[in-house]
C-alpha cells in the first residue's frame, strides 16, 4: 500500500514523542494513529495484527452511545455494590474523612471503621444503646434531611446516604432526638444544623 | 392522461404515496406532479440540518405540518465530535414560527435544542401535537414544562436518550387540566419526577397507549399507574425495587393483580433498578410481548433472565446486555421463532468481557431465528465459520452491525480476517441496508461489499482495509450508498478524490483517523461546489494554508444546497469556494439533497 514518504518507522508502537531515528514528522497526531497504521501495513495473509496499549484507548470505542455508556454502566444496580464514598464529619475533628459504604456489610461493621478512622470509641456502642453513648451517628438523605443512623434496613441506608456526621450528644440536646431503645422513635427528621 | 385530470384528483392519489422517496420520485416526473406534490406534501424528512435551509422547505412546501431533522452526524453518539459542532434546531423553530406553518409534529435527532426553541415552539403552533427528541442535548426542564403547560392539544412526548439538565421545576405539574389527549409520554431519560402530578396526569389521559417511566417512579407509584391506565400498550417500567420480601408486600399482591388487567401491553422495557424476586409480578405480560428492552436493565441476569425469556415466545425484537451470555441465547434461539430484531449491548463496555457473548450465541440465534433481519452484536470474538453459517441460517438481513470489542481482532481460530465471514453475509443477504464491520478486514471485504451489497445505504468502517482501493470497491460498487463513515482506516487523497460527483449522491462522508490531508480536502472542496467540506480541527492540530500534506484527522462532508453554514465554530473549517453561485441551483436537487 501506498504510504508516501513515510518509512517503515511509522508502524513502530510508541506512546511518546517520536524518538531520534524516527523520520521528522509534523504528525501529533501519531499516538492515534499508530493503530491505524498497525493495522493498514500488513500484506494480505500477514498476521502482523499486535495487541497494543493504544488500540485500548482508542476514543469512542467500543462503539457504544454516550447516554447508555453514563447511564447503564455506572448505574448502581440494587443488589450489586460499587463504591460509594461518602465524607464523614466528627464533631471536634478538625478535617472530615471519607468511608466507602459498599466495603461494609452493616452498621456494627461501619461503626468499627469508623471508630478505627477517628480513633475513638463509642460509635458502635452509640448504635446499640443511643441513650448513654456520647455521640450520635446522623447522616444525610437523599431529600437533605438529616437522619439517625441505624432505623432502616442497611441496604436502605447506603442507598439513601450522602453524607455522615458523628454528633456529639450535647449537640443533640434540644432537638428532640430519642434514642431506639426509649419509649418513642426519635423523631428523625429534625435538621441536626 | 394524468395531466388531464384536475389537481384534486391527482392529490387524492398522491395521497396513497407515503413514503418519502416515493413522494420525491412522484415531484420530479414534471411540473404539474411537482406542483401538486408540493402543495400536498405534509410530512418532510431532512436527514441533514445543513444540507437545506428552514426558508427553502418554508417555500416549497407551504402545508408541511410534520418535519423530521437530522443534526450531528452519527459518531457524535461515540465523542467523536466536539461539542459546539452544530445542529441548531433554533433558526428552524424561529424561521417555521414566523411563516404560517402550521407545524404538527417535530422529530429532532442529535440537535441542539434550547429552552427557548422549546417555548418559542410551544406558543407558535395552536395544533402542535408530537415531539419527539432522540440524542439531543442543550434544553433544561424548563423548556419541557414550556410544552407541557401551553400545547393543549399534545398527543406525544417521547424523550429518549437526551441529556436534560433538571431543575427544580414540577415541569409534569405544568401539563393543564385540560390536557386529556396524551397518547404517549416517555421522560425515562430524566431522573427526578413529581410522582402526584404524573398519577393525576395518567389519570385524566383515558387514551395513553405508551408510557415510559424512570427510576424515580417506584413499585408502588406503577401499580397505581397501572391501575389508571390498564389500557397501555407500551410501558417502561422505572425502578423495580422492594425492599422487602415481595411475599410479605401489599403492594406487590396489588401489582400483580393490577398487571393481570393489563392485558394490551406488547412493549416492555425499563428496570433501571430491579429487584429480581419481584419479577414473577410481569411474567403474565411476558406471554404476549413483541418487543422487550431489558438493555438498562443490569439487575436482570442469570437464572431470573432466563426465567423472564422462557415466557417470551411471541417476541419479534429483544434488546438485551451481554450479560445473557452465549447461554441465554441459545434460550432465546429457542423460545422466540418469530424474532426479527436482536441487540446486545456490552453490560460493561471497558471490563475484562468475562460474562460477554461470542459466535456461538449468534450462530444459536442464526439457526433458532430465521426471521432475524436486523442485528446488533457487540460481542468478544467473531470467526469466519460463524459468520459464513448466520449468512446461511439468515438470508434477510436488511441492518447488520458487528462490533468486536477488539478493534481489528482476527478470527481467534484460524488467525485470518474475517472478510470471508463479512463477504458471506453480503453475498447472501441481498436486502441489506446497513452494514457495520469489525474485526480483522483487509480489502477483500471491501471488494465483496461493492459486489454485492446493491442495497446498502449505509456503512461504517472502522480500524480495517489496507489501500485506498478498499474504499474505492465500496464508492464504485455500491450504488445506493448515501451514508458512509470510515474511522482509523488507511485512505487518502487516491480515494477521496478519485470519484467526487458521488458524494453528491450521498447524503454524508465521515472520515477520521484516516490518512486524507488538508491538500486533498481542498482539491475536493474546490471542485464540488455543493459539498461542504467540513475539517474538525481540535487542539489546533493543522495551522490552516500551511503544509497541504498534514493529514487531516476529522473529515466532515455533505452535500448541500446552503453552503456555508454560518453557524460553524472557530474549530470547524468549511474550505474556500470558489465556484458557488447561489440561485442557479434546482428544485430537482432538492430530492436527492434531502434523502
Amino acid at each position: 500500500m501506498e504510504k508516501e514518504g513515510l518509512g517503515l518507522e511509522i508502524t513502530e508502537l510508541r506512546l511518546g514523542l517520536p524518538g531520534g531515528s524516527a523520520p521528522i514528522l509534523v504528525d501529533k497526531n501519531e499516538k492515534k494513529r499508530v493503530f491505524s497504521d498497525i493495522s493498514g501495513d500488513h500484506d494480505n495473509s500477514s498476521t502482523d495484527w499486535k495487541l497494543t496499549q493504544t488500540k485500548n484507548q482508542a476514543v469512542g470505542w467500543p462503539p457504544v452511545c454516550s447516554y447508555r455508556r453514563k447511564n447503564s454502566f455506572h448505574e448502581k444496580d440494587h443488589l450489586e455494590t460499587s463504591k460509594m464514598y461518602v465524607k464523614v464529619s466528627m464533631d471536634g475533628a478538625p478535617f472530615l474523612r471519607k468511608v466507602d459504604l459498599s466495603m461494609h456489610k452493616g452498621y456494627s461493621d461501619l461503626a468499627l471503621a469508623l471508630e478505627k478512622l477517628f480513633d475513638c470509641f463509642g460509635i458502635g456502642e452509640s448504635l446499640k444503646d443511643a441513650e448513654n453513648s456520647e455521640q450520635v451517628p446522623i447522616y444525610e438523605d437523599k431529600d437533605g434531611d438529616w437522619m439517625l443512623v441505624g432505623d432502616v434496613p442497611w441496604e436502605m441506608f447506603i442507598e439513601s446516604c450522602k453524607r455522615l456526621r458523628i454528633m456529639k450528644r450535647s449537640e443533640a440536646k434540644g432537638f428532640g432526638l430519642q434514642p431506639k431503645g426509649s419509649d418513642h422513635r426519635g423523631n428523625s427528621k429534625d435538621v441536626a444544623k | 392522461m394524468m395531466n388531464y385530470f384536475p389537481d384534486e384528483v391527482l392529490e387524492h392519489v398522491f395521497d396513497f404515496v407515503t413514503s418519502h422517496r416515493d413522494r420525491n420520485a412522484v415531484s420530479l416526473v414534471c411540473k404539474l406532479w411537482y406542483r401538486v406534490e408540493r402543495f400536498s406534501r405534509q410530512r418532510v424528512f431532512i436527514g441533514n440540518c445543513y444540507a437545506i435551509s428552514p426558508e427553502r422547505l418554508i417555500a416549497r412546501f407551504p402545508g408541511v405540518k410534520a418535519l423530521t431533522l437530522k443534526g450531528k452526524p452519527h459518531f457524535a453518539d461515540f465523542n467523536l465530535v466536539p461539542q459546539d459542532w452544530g445542529g441548531y434546531v433554533q433558526p428552524w423553530i424561529e424561521a417555521l414560527a414566523r411563516s404560517r406553518i402550521g407545524l404538527e409534529e417535530l422529530r429532532l435527532k442529535r440537535m441542539v435544542v434550547s429552552d427557548e426553541s422549546l417555548d418559542v415552539l410551544s406558543r407558535s403552533f395552536t395544533n402542535f401535537k408530537s415531539l419527539v427528541l432522540v440524542s439531543c442535548e442543550g434544553f433544561t426542564t424548563d423548556g419541557l414544562a414550556a410544552i407541557a403547560a401551553n400545547c393543549w392539544f399534545l398527543r406525544e412526548l417521547d424523550l429518549q436518550e437526551n441529556e436534560i439538565e433538571e431543575k427544580k421545576n414540577d415541569w409534569l405539574g405544568c401539563f393543564p387540566d385540560s390536557c386529556t389527549s396524551l397518547v404517549s409520554l416517555n421522560f425515562a431519560c430524566l431522573k427526578e419526577v413529581n410522582l402526584a402530578a404524573l398519577e393525576r396526569l395518567v389519570a385524566r389521559n383515558p387514551n395513553l397507549k405508551s408510557l415510559k417511566l424512570n427510576g424515580a417512579v417506584t413499585l408502588e407509584a406503577l401499580q397505581r399507574i397501572l391501575m389508571r391506565a390498564p389500557q397501555l400498550v407500551d410501558l417502561g417500567t422505572g425502578s423495580f425495587v422492594l425492599d422487602r420480601d415481595p411475599n410479605d408486600s401489599e403492594t406487590y399482591k396489588k401489582l400483580r393483580a393490577t398487571i393481570l388487567q393489563c392485558r394490551s401491553i406488547r412493549n416492555l422495557s425499563g428496570f433501571l433498578k430491579v429487584t429480581p424476586r419481584c419479577l414473577p409480578a410481569i411474567y403474565p405480560i411476558c406471554l404476549n410481548l413483541t418487543y422487550l428492552n431489558l438493555s438498562y436493565a443490569a439487575g436482570i441476569h442469570g437464572s431470573e433472565l432466563i426465567k423472564l425469556i422462557r415466557l417470551c415466545g411471541k417476541l419479534q425484537r429483544l434488546w438485551i446486555l451481554d450479560c445473557i451470555e452465549d447461554k441465554g441465547l441459545e434460550v432465546v434461539a429457542s423460545t422466540c421463532k418469530d424474532l426479527q430484531e436482536l441487540r446486545v449491548f456490552p453490560s460493561d463496555p471497558f471490563g475484562a468481557g468475562h460474562t460477554a457473548v461470542t459466535e456461538t450465541g449468534l450462530v444459536a440465534i442464526s439457526s433458532g431465528c430465521p426471521k432475524l433481519n436486523s442485528l446488533l452484536y457487540l460481542c468478544q470474538q467473531m470467526t469466519n465459520a460463524a459468520l459464513i453459517a448466520v449468512a446461511k441460517n439468515c438470508p434477510n438481513f436488511i441492518r447488520f452491525r458487528l462490533c468486536i470489542r477488539d478493534p481489528a481482532k482476527p478470527d481467534p481460530v484460524t488467525m485470518q480476517p474475517l472478510d470471508e465471514g463479512f463477504g458471506a453475509i453480503v453475498q447472501s443477504s441481498k436486502r441489506l441496508r446497513r452494514l457495520s464491520l469489525s474485526g480483522l478486514l483487509t480489502d477483500r471485504v471491501l471488494l465483496y461489499i461493492g459486489k454485492y451489497a446493491e442495497q446498502l445505504e449505509m456503512l461504517s468502517i472502522a480500524f480495517a482495509g489496507e489501500s485506498d482501493k478498499g474504499m474505492l470497491y465500496v464508492l464504485n460498487g455500491c450504488k445506493k450508498l448515501r451514508k458512509l463513515e470510515i474511522r482509523d482506516s488507511p485512505f487518502g487523497d487516491m480515494a477521496l478524490l478519485r470519484d467526487v460527483g458521488k458524494y453528491e449522491t450521498m447524503r454524508s462522508l465521515w472520515m477520521s483517523s484516516c490518512d486524507v490531508t488538508l491538500g486533498g480536502c481542498k482539491t475536493l472542496a474546490k471542485k464540488m461546489p455543493r459539498l461542504n467540506v467540513e475539517i474538525i480541527n481540535e487542539n489546533d492540530q493543522i495551522k490552516f494554508a500551511h503544509e497541504d500534506s498534514q493529514k487531516v484527522e476529522k473529515m466532515y462532508l455533505y452535500r448541500t444546497l446552503v453552503w456555508p453554514r454560518d453557524d460553524a465554530p472557530e474549530f470547524v473549517w468549511t474550505l474556500e469556494k470558489l465556484l458557488f453561485t447561489p440561485g442557479v441551483l434546482l428544485e430537482d436537487q432538492w430530492s436527492s439533497l434531502t434523502n
